[in-house]
């Protein structure tokens, strides 16, 4: 049976219009508009207990508001959803004994008390036993190296420090299903690092079932070997991380180092130039066309090594995002296979994850 | 399982004292700061009796300047049992910014934990202000006509602990208003602004004239301050005692209702923003 079943789930949100200026800020104390803002839209999928998924999207996605839902903080519109058996919304305390959801921007530990005092009052709430209790903690705090930071004052430690405290609160009652918004926002790279080891170390120890948002494609990458794209509340992809490059990238790209200090004049009729250092060039071509265009390079050219590869998945997520930006783009048809995505050059700049954080409703 | 929830009780009401305790100079020093307003009070109601011409042993609606300080000082306790400072906000606060989800998704309730953290509040004040309360008392001990009896007296514990769960839910229920609207400071200010006055906290009840004090008899607020006050003034019999103790239980019931009314009702519109 499925750890996470999701049917059809919708959430849609009534958001107030604000007009711009003061006369309609004024108007507004007496008539305002609303818009319904879908969050999510008619979402399914499916998740395996013990698996480990990436739920991927730009700012206001519907990403959050899946988590959410699937978390039972707040009702949906429409559609339906399970938890290990259990409706989330309905929030039975056997249920929420069963699941753990983090945050990485939400603090529940106690900031002014020790995380040791926050712990211990989770043993209450969730009712563990004091000896199994006890080996969890040592357990985590061991494996995430916080062991002698359980009795400082949370607010005096670091934002890592910080994330992995919160990480022991999610697990110490040991549970089933881990909803993980963002865990490694805002964290230096090392310690980015050692919570995507912990987790991959857990999740593999435990077979916990894992669902996943982070901007981060090195989390992603890290941990996750299913992908579910979802963006404008409705999803665009779900299926095995690779497939994301084999679908998506029309692309690859390929390092070429000449023999001399010199590098061809006339390399962009192969591709688009992404990095040039005399005599290495970085290009990116089209991928049906690799085998002819390396026959040429190697016919043609003086070349001392060359490598293809694919290229990275953040920049394919992004490009896979901006592409999708009108709702009527995205969705069922793009989840059918029927249509390929466009795809902006890399070139391109700003991804829609920057441009749609400014979007009134965090979803 | 009761022992169980009592004792995740206890480690709630444990871990609040110590986080209460966290901020020593500034828990002590805003404890008994509280205490310098008393002083003006007292001079207050002396100007106020000696303006009207009344000298210390008449009356003043029924009430004489050792009266008026008795029942300033009494009504002081009950406040001290009633007023719930930035619960309301607090709540309204933790629905806007999403902080209220960890209660929404551990086996927890929330207005249960809220209680508890309002609990271990109290008893650390009482902890701090019981001393210089007492001083007070005793500065002012020429002002009461001694114990009431037993009974009486009982009845005003009562009175008090009732007033604490009255006083709770009803900043409780405002601060659930948060689901509906998202900014209530100004409703908490126009109801900071009523309870003051129709408490009883700034003047006894009974000196407003009887087209306010009839609809009072209809309304909670005077169980937050006026009544465990005249309680202890000897304004009450018994009986009448016992039945103010009845109704106010019956407002105890109804606000608890409307409570986890109002609780339910906002979770099914609760819309998590804030990330």
């Amino acid at each position: 049976m499925p750890a996470i079943e999701v049917r059809e789930l919708s959430k849609t949100y009534r958001v107030y219009r604000k007009r711009e200026g003061l006369l309609a800020s004024v108007a507004g104390l007496f008539r305002r508009e609303y818009n319904a803002v879908a969050a999510v839209d008619r979402v399914s999928f499916s998740v395996e207990t013990g698996e480990i998924v990436a739920f991927l999207g730009p700012n206001g996605a519907g990403k959050t508001t899946t988590l959410k839902l699937l978390s039972g903080l707040i009702f949906p519109s429409a559609g339906d959803a399970r938890v290990l058996g259990y409706t989330p919304w309905k929030r039975d305390n056997a249920f929420r004994r069963r699941f753990s959801l983090v945050m990485g921007q939400k603090n529940q530990l106690w900031w002014d008390l020790p995380a040791q005092e926050s712990f211990r009052l989770h043993r209450e709430i969730y009712r563990v036993e004091p000896a199994l209790f006890q080996r969890r903690l040592d357990e985590l705090t061991s494996l995430l190296e916080v062991r002698s930071l359980v009795g400082q004052p949370v607010r005096e430690l670091s934002l890592g420090e910080r994330m992995r405290m919160e990480l022991i609160a999610a697990l110490l009652h040991g549970p089933e299903v881990l909803l993980l918004d963002e865990p490694t926002i805002g964290l230096d790279v090392v310690s980015q690092r050692r919570v995507q080891e912990f987790l991959k170390f857990y999740q593999a120890e435990r077979k916990i079932t894992v669902l996943l948002t982070s901007h981060y494609m090195k989390d992603v990458e890290a941990l996750c070997k299913r992908a579910i794209i979802i963006n404008h509340g409705r999803i665009n992809h779900d299926g095995p991380l690779e497939e994301i490059l084999d679908r998506f990238s029309r692309h690859k790209i390929m390092d070429l180092q000449f023999a001399g200090s010199e590098v061809p004049q006339d390399l962009s009729r192969f591709g688009t130039i992404v990095e040039c250092q005399p005599p290495r060039v970085r290009l990116e071509v089209p991928r049906q066309n690799i085998p002819k265009i390396l026959s040429d390079l190697l016919s043609n050219y003086n070349i001392e090594d060359v490598g293809v590869q694919e290229r990275p998945l953040e920049d394919v997520i992004a490009e896979l995002f901006s592409s999708s930006s009108s709702p009527s783009s995205s969705g069922a048809d793009a989840a059918n296979g029927e249509t390929a995505p466009s795809v902006r050059p890399p070139s391109d700049g700003m991804s829609d994850l920057e441009l749609e954080a400014e979007q009134p409703v965090d979803r | 399982m009761m022992a169980q929830a009592l004792r995740l009780r206890w480690t709630i009401l444990k871990t609040c004292i110590e986080e209460r305790l966290a901020y020593r100079a500034d828990f002590v020093f805003g404890t008994l700061v509280r205490f310098l307003p008393t002083v003006t009070q007292i001079f207050l109601w002396g100007a106020i009796f000696s303006a009207a011409g009344a000298d210390p042993g008449r009356k003043l609606n029924g009430y004489t300047y050792h009266n008026m300080i008795a029942y300033y000082l009494l009504a002081l306790v009950s406040r001290a049992f009633s007023s719930m400072p930035g619960l309301a906000e607090g709540i309204a606060l933790e629905i806007r910014d999403g902080t209220i989800k960890k209660y929404l998704t551990q086996p927890i309730d929330m207005l249960g934990y809220l209680f508890w953290h309002r609990m271990a509040h109290k008893l650390v004040y009482y902890f701090i202000a019981t001393v210089p309360f007492a001083f007070v008392f005793w500065l002012c001990r020429g002002y009461f006509d001694g114990w009431p009896d037993a009974l009486t007296t009982a009845g005003w514990v009562m009175a008090l602990l009732l007033s604490f769960l009255l006083g709770f839910l009803m900043e409780a229920l405002i601060g659930l208003i948060g689901f509906w609207f998202l900014e209530v400071s100004s409703l908490v200010f126009i109801y900071m602004m009523i309870t003051f006055f129709l408490s009883g906290q700034m003047l006894p009840l009974d000196w407003l004239p009887a087209a306010i004090t009839r609809p009072l008899e209809f309304l909670p607020f005077k169980y937050l301050a006026y009544f465990p006050a005249a309680v202890m003034l000897h304004r009450y019999t018994h009986t009448q005692l016992a039945l103010e103790l009845l109704v106010l239980v019956g407002w105890v019931v109804v606000l608890f209702a409307a409570c986890r009314t109002a609780f339910a009702l906002g979770l099914r519109r609760y819309g998590a923003y804030g990330g």
